[in-house]
């Protein structure tokens, strides 16, 4: 994922009411939450498996994968559906927000502070106005670590 | 050009590996053939070799045209039999074949790489012969046959070859065609000139070895007229692209005359050769370009300078017969014979055609693949739609689902095969292998293949060919004795191995057998004990079945001496994983002195394949039939209260025999379902991992199915609890179980062999030859007998009402037979009661397609046990008493009982 070019758009969503964003280039499709086959003895970042259109596709619930309380019940999350170089994954979280464009002098690292276990999941964050929006690095999201099988 | 166009070049080398693909087994036929040399077989090679030498030529490929080059020397004085193919002359054409290979695969740097040593070897071989003899060379060649074209149709060629040739033809022309065409926009196209070159003399060498003569000596013409364009001594114009045009229709016309074998479709070549000729004597035209390096690599290709000696120096004397007509008719423009031509060319179009060219065309693998996708996804499509119309009352809905499901099954079925493949493809590469090793180890080895064409998966094909690799160096290094120990145990010095391949039962099977000394047990089970693959005890109760499947435990080896050929231990448990891991398994059975074979099933698919799916936890799961070996319901809170526990782990006596027992929720912590000690029912699923047994436990078993396997994402393979996932005909996502992962999970499977000897011994003790498994039924309230189980047909419990009386005889209506009744006691003369008002217990006894039903008081159960009679009997019948559950039983032999009843 570069971050190089001047400015960027992205695809934000909400965590426990924090706001992230995505990369939009890396982002196929946005869908409804639906009905999960569940995955005995997976981590339990994994959430289950979706049959999109013939294609078997794993959710990760971003909320396990951050160390987030789960979400209450009566919230269905949403699939955020994502390419990868082995195909395509799912991301779960709470509410999708706008695309926003945002502008590369708003970047910063993540500070030192943030957890090393949860800082190499981020990229950085762009201060907006309002608020700071979290990009997630998804390569490093995707890969699980192999103990955690 | 040269290595610009690397799209030439790919296919050059493509083509070539064609070419030689067949190349060695030709080689090994002619060595076989020894004195009566077959001229065709060494007219396919010759040509094969041929074909690279010349288009290596031109692409400036100069190591491999010179290796190229000598093979084709030596393989013309094979021809003419002037040099015999001696183990020698055949041994360095491998070489130089293998060379060949080489350099086709690392075509990029083959100019840099080292060819002296099979040009030193062929080189040899050449030496030994008179230079002179090359004026003779034509004796035995195709070169003989009169230059008519009626004869020409004539050639004793093998079906094959010259479809092979026609082909080729029909390529080369629709390239040159392609390329004329594509000239005349681009005059100084160095590639096009090079390609239609090459096309032409394909034609030219391919025609001449056939002895085609009229097509070569036209082919020749045509060549003769594109070196002098191709080295710029004249310039490229339209006429010449015409009068190549008229060639090109002509060799058409000729092929197709070939091909139907109606030597009238022939157009005559002559006028066109006199205006090739003639277009010759045009003056230069200066060229645009200088001569590149390799224009001048390829300079050896102008008929005069030729390294082709035997060819060119053949087809001199023809062409100069032609050059008389020539000159005669050379006034006679080209164009009035078009007419002709064209005249004909329509006819042409009326003769039905048997196109060689429609009849197969290539296909790249991904579009095959993605083909097999796209079914998969429509196989499951149509599952759905199959489970909705199956609730759906709507006739018109039914009837196309329904239409739907045959055709995609047709679909799928024909898809699957566009991938498969026969099997000779990776056997054909064993008679080398065999060769060389029999050379190696000093012993003369035969092989005998038996359905070649058997087809299987594409993938499959290149799982299995690394294992049946293994097998058969195994099978010549171990297995087949030496000569002199062959004679001295009577058998004819060479020995055979067998290749057998077949369908059967949705498997295929494949057969690795031989004549040789079979596998010497004591040697293993020393070998066994020595490396502590298993212990004394287990080892001496092992049977001998059990004994030879030791050589598949990893780390084994009986090899007294590691030879290079194989013996490294790192054999067969590699053979056996590998086969296994595609839903394989391999079995052996040996004989000590007469031989060994080893038996491969394998699926012929691994995309679709049929399974069962069952619930557990309201999750389903799929699991493969090839694992599945028979499902066990344990009905009834009796029933279920059978299980027992061995140190907190569970197990079923299945037929007196222990089954450990899986449940599926705790293998995969889903947590407790139903399944409790207080439950009605119990389902087993008995499954098959490696050599073990072991019942699965699960809620439900839902049904079985076709399933199309998707592989699991990154995010899950570390997972060994399953193999695969699967989309179900409602559109939800399950997972497939990998059982042996599963086995090994669960403690079932351990990768310490001392295990599974417990288990051979336990296999032994049942298998063996005094152990039985017995049925036990009362005679009476008092008395007891036993019969084996192996005797009895069938158990039926049956209505005492039913019996009817025919002919003072007892019988029942069963199956729409009449079944004869016996009562056991009064057949034992110990006398008896029969409950009237309930079933009674009847043992079926079928012999010749005579059944009798003999009546027992009641059957208690079935047992397995070593049979020790103490009291032996001398009645026919009865073999004896003996302790059984505690009680004194008579053992029955039930044939000779009857027959004493009769």
């Amino acid at each position: 994922m570069s971050i190089a070019c001047e400015s960027k758009q992205l695809c934000t969503f909400t965590l426990a009411n924090q706001y992230f964003g995505i990369d939009a280039q890396l982002v196929q499709e946005v869908i409804r939450y639906q009905e999960m086959t569940d995955v005995p003895l997976a981590p339990s970042c994994i959430h289950g498996l979706i049959n999109l259109r013939g294609q078997i596709v794993t959710a990760l619930d971003l909320r396990t994968r951050f160390g987030m309380p789960p979400r209450t019940e009566d919230r269905q999350p949403m699939n955020i559906v994502i390419r990868t170089d082995d195909g395509p994954v799912s991301l779960l979280v709470d509410k999708i927000g706008d695309v926003v464009t945002v502008e590369q002098e708003d970047f910063e690292s993540p500070p030192e502070t943030t957890r090393p276990a949860i800082r190499k999941l981020l990229l950085g964050a762009y201060k907006l106005s309002n608020q700071l929006l979290l990009v997630i690095n998804t390569p490093a999201i995707v890969s699980l670590p192999s103990d955690n099988i | 050009m040269s290595f610009e166009d690397t799209e030439l070049i790919k296919e050059f080398v493509v083509e070539s590996q064609e070419h030689l693909s067949d190349v060695e087994e030709k080689l090994l036929a002619m060595e076989e053939q020894g004195d009566n040399i077959d001229v065709s077989v060494v007219n396919t090679v010759f040509r094969a070799v041929h074909s690279i030498k010349g288009a290596a030529g031109f692409m400036g490929l100069n190591t491999l045209e010179k290796l190229a080059h000598r093979g084709e020397e030596v393989l013309n004085k094979l021809r003419s039999k002037e040099i015999r193919p001696t183990s020698d002359v055949i041994n360095a054409l491998l070489r130089a074949t293998d060379r060949i290979k080489f350099l086709l695969d690392s075509i990029e740097t083959s100019n840099e790489l080292d060819i002296s040593d099979q040009l030193k070897m062929l080189g040899e071989i050449l030496d030994c012969e008179e230079p002179s003899s090359l004026s003779q060379s034509f004796d035995g060649g195709a070169k003989q046959l009169p230059e008519t074209q009626r004869k020409a149709l004539d050639i004793q060629l093998s079906e094959e070859a010259l479809r092979e040739f026609l082909e080729e033809c029909i390529e080369n022309t629709d390239q040159l065609e392609q390329d004329l065409l594509a000239i005349e926009e681009h005059c100084d196209d160095d590639t096009i000139i090079n390609r239609i070159f090459r096309s032409i003399h394909t034609i030219k060498g391919s025609s001449g070895f056939v002895g085609y003569t009229e097509l070569e000596s036209l082919a020749h013409a045509a060549e003769d007229l594109l070196v002098l364009i191709r080295d710029g001594k004249l310039q490229f114009h339209k006429s010449m692209s015409h009068v190549l045009l008229k060639c090109i229709d002509v060799i058409r016309s000729m092929i197709k005359a070939l091909e139907s074998k109606d030597s009238s479709l022939a157009l005559d070549g002559m006028e066109l050769i006199a205006s090739l000729r003639l277009l010759q004597q045009e003056k230069p035209a200066p060229r645009n370009k200088p001569l590149g390096p390799s224009d001048l690599a390829s300079e050896h290709h102008t008929p005069t300078a030729s390294p082709e000696t035997e060819i060119e120096k053949g087809e001199i004397p023809m062409v100069t017969s032609i050059v008389p007509t020539v000159s005669s008719a050379s006034s006679v423009p080209v164009l009035p014979s078009s007419s002709k031509s064209d005249a004909v060319a329509t006819q042409n179009k009326a003769v039905p055609d048997t196109n060689l060219q429609e009849s197969s065309i290539r296909v790249d693998v991904s579009i095959l693949d993605k083909l097999m996708t796209c079914v998969g996804e429509l196989v499951l499509a149509r599952n759905q739609i199959l489970q909705h119309s199956n609730r759906s009352s709507d006739g018109g809905l039914q009837a196309s689902a329904q239409r739907l499901n045959i055709i995609t099954s047709e679909l799928q079925e024909h898809v699957m095969k566009t991938r498969m493949q026969p099997i000779g493809n990776v056997w054909s590469k064993f008679p080398r292998l065999v060769r060389d090793l029999a050379v190696i180890c000093g012993k003369q080895v035969r092989i005998e293949m038996e359905g070649k064409e058997t087809e299987l998966d594409k993938t499959i094909i290149e799982a299995v060919k690394d294992p049946l690799t293994h097998l058969v160096r195994n099978t010549v290094d171990h297995g087949i004795e030496t000569p002199q120990a062959r004679i001295q145990k009577g058998k004819s010095p060479e020995g055979c191995l067998y290749l057998r391949a077949y369908h059967e039962g949705g498997l295929v099977n494949i057969e690795i057998a031989d004549d040789g000394s079979g596998l010497d047990l004591d040697r293993i089970r020393a070998k066994a004990l020595e490396r502590n693959l298993v212990s004394p005890d287990v080892l001496a109760k092992m049977s001998d079945r059990d004994v030879a499947q030791l050589i598949f435990v990893p780390g084994f080896s009986t090899a007294e001496k590691v030879s290079n050929v194989s013996g490294r231990g790192v054999g067969m448990d590699v053979v056996k994983t590998n086969i296994e891991k595609i839903g394989g398994s391999v079995d052996l059975q040996t004989q000590r002195h007469i031989g060994t074979t080893i038996r491969i099933k394998i699926p012929l698919t691994l995309a679709i394949i049929p399974a069962i799916i069952v619930l557990d936890n309201q999750r389903r799961y799929a699991i493969p039939q090839v694992n599945l070996v028979e499902l066990v319901r344990l009905e009834g809170h009796d029933e279920v209260q059978k299980v027992e526990w061995i140190q907190g782990a569970p197990v079923y006596r299945l037929r007196g025999k222990l089954l450990p027992l899986v449940f599926l929720n705790e293998a995969l912590r889903t947590g407790a379902s139903e399944t409790n000690a207080n439950l009605e029912s119990l389902n087993i699923v008995v499954l098959k991992a490696e050599d073990r047994q072991f019942g699965l436990v699960v809620d439900r078993i839902i049904d079985s199915e076709e399933i199309v396997v998707k592989p699991l994402s990154k995010q899950l393979k570390g997972l060994t609890a399953y193999s695969g996932t699967t989309i179900m005909g409602d559109g939800k996502v399950a997972l497939i179980l990998d059982v042996i992962g599963l086995a090994k999970s669960s403690s079932v499977l351990s990768s310490n062999p001392e295990t599974n000897g417990v288990e051979m011994q336990d296999k032994n003790s049942n298998n063996g030859s005094n152990s039985q498994t017995l049925l036990v039924v009362d005679v009476n309230e008092s008395e007891r007998c036993a019969i084996p189980l192996s005797q009895i047909t069938r158990l039926e419990k049956l209505d005492p009402r039913r019996i009817e009386v025919s002919n003072h005889q007892e019988v029942i209506q069963y199956r729409n037979c009449i079944l004869p009744l016996m009562r056991l006691d009064r057949v034992l003369g110990t006398g008896g009661s029969y409950r009237e008002d309930t079933e009674i217990d009847v043992i079926v006894y079928t012999t010749d397609e005579r059944s009798v039903g003999l009546v027992v008081h009641q059957v208690v159960d079935i047992t397995e046990t070593v049979v020790k009679v103490e009291k032996k009997s001398t009645q026919i019948g009865r073999t004896g008493s003996m302790i059984l559950l505690d009680q004194v039983t008579e053992l029955l032999d039930l044939p000779g009982l009857l027959s004493l009843a009769n």
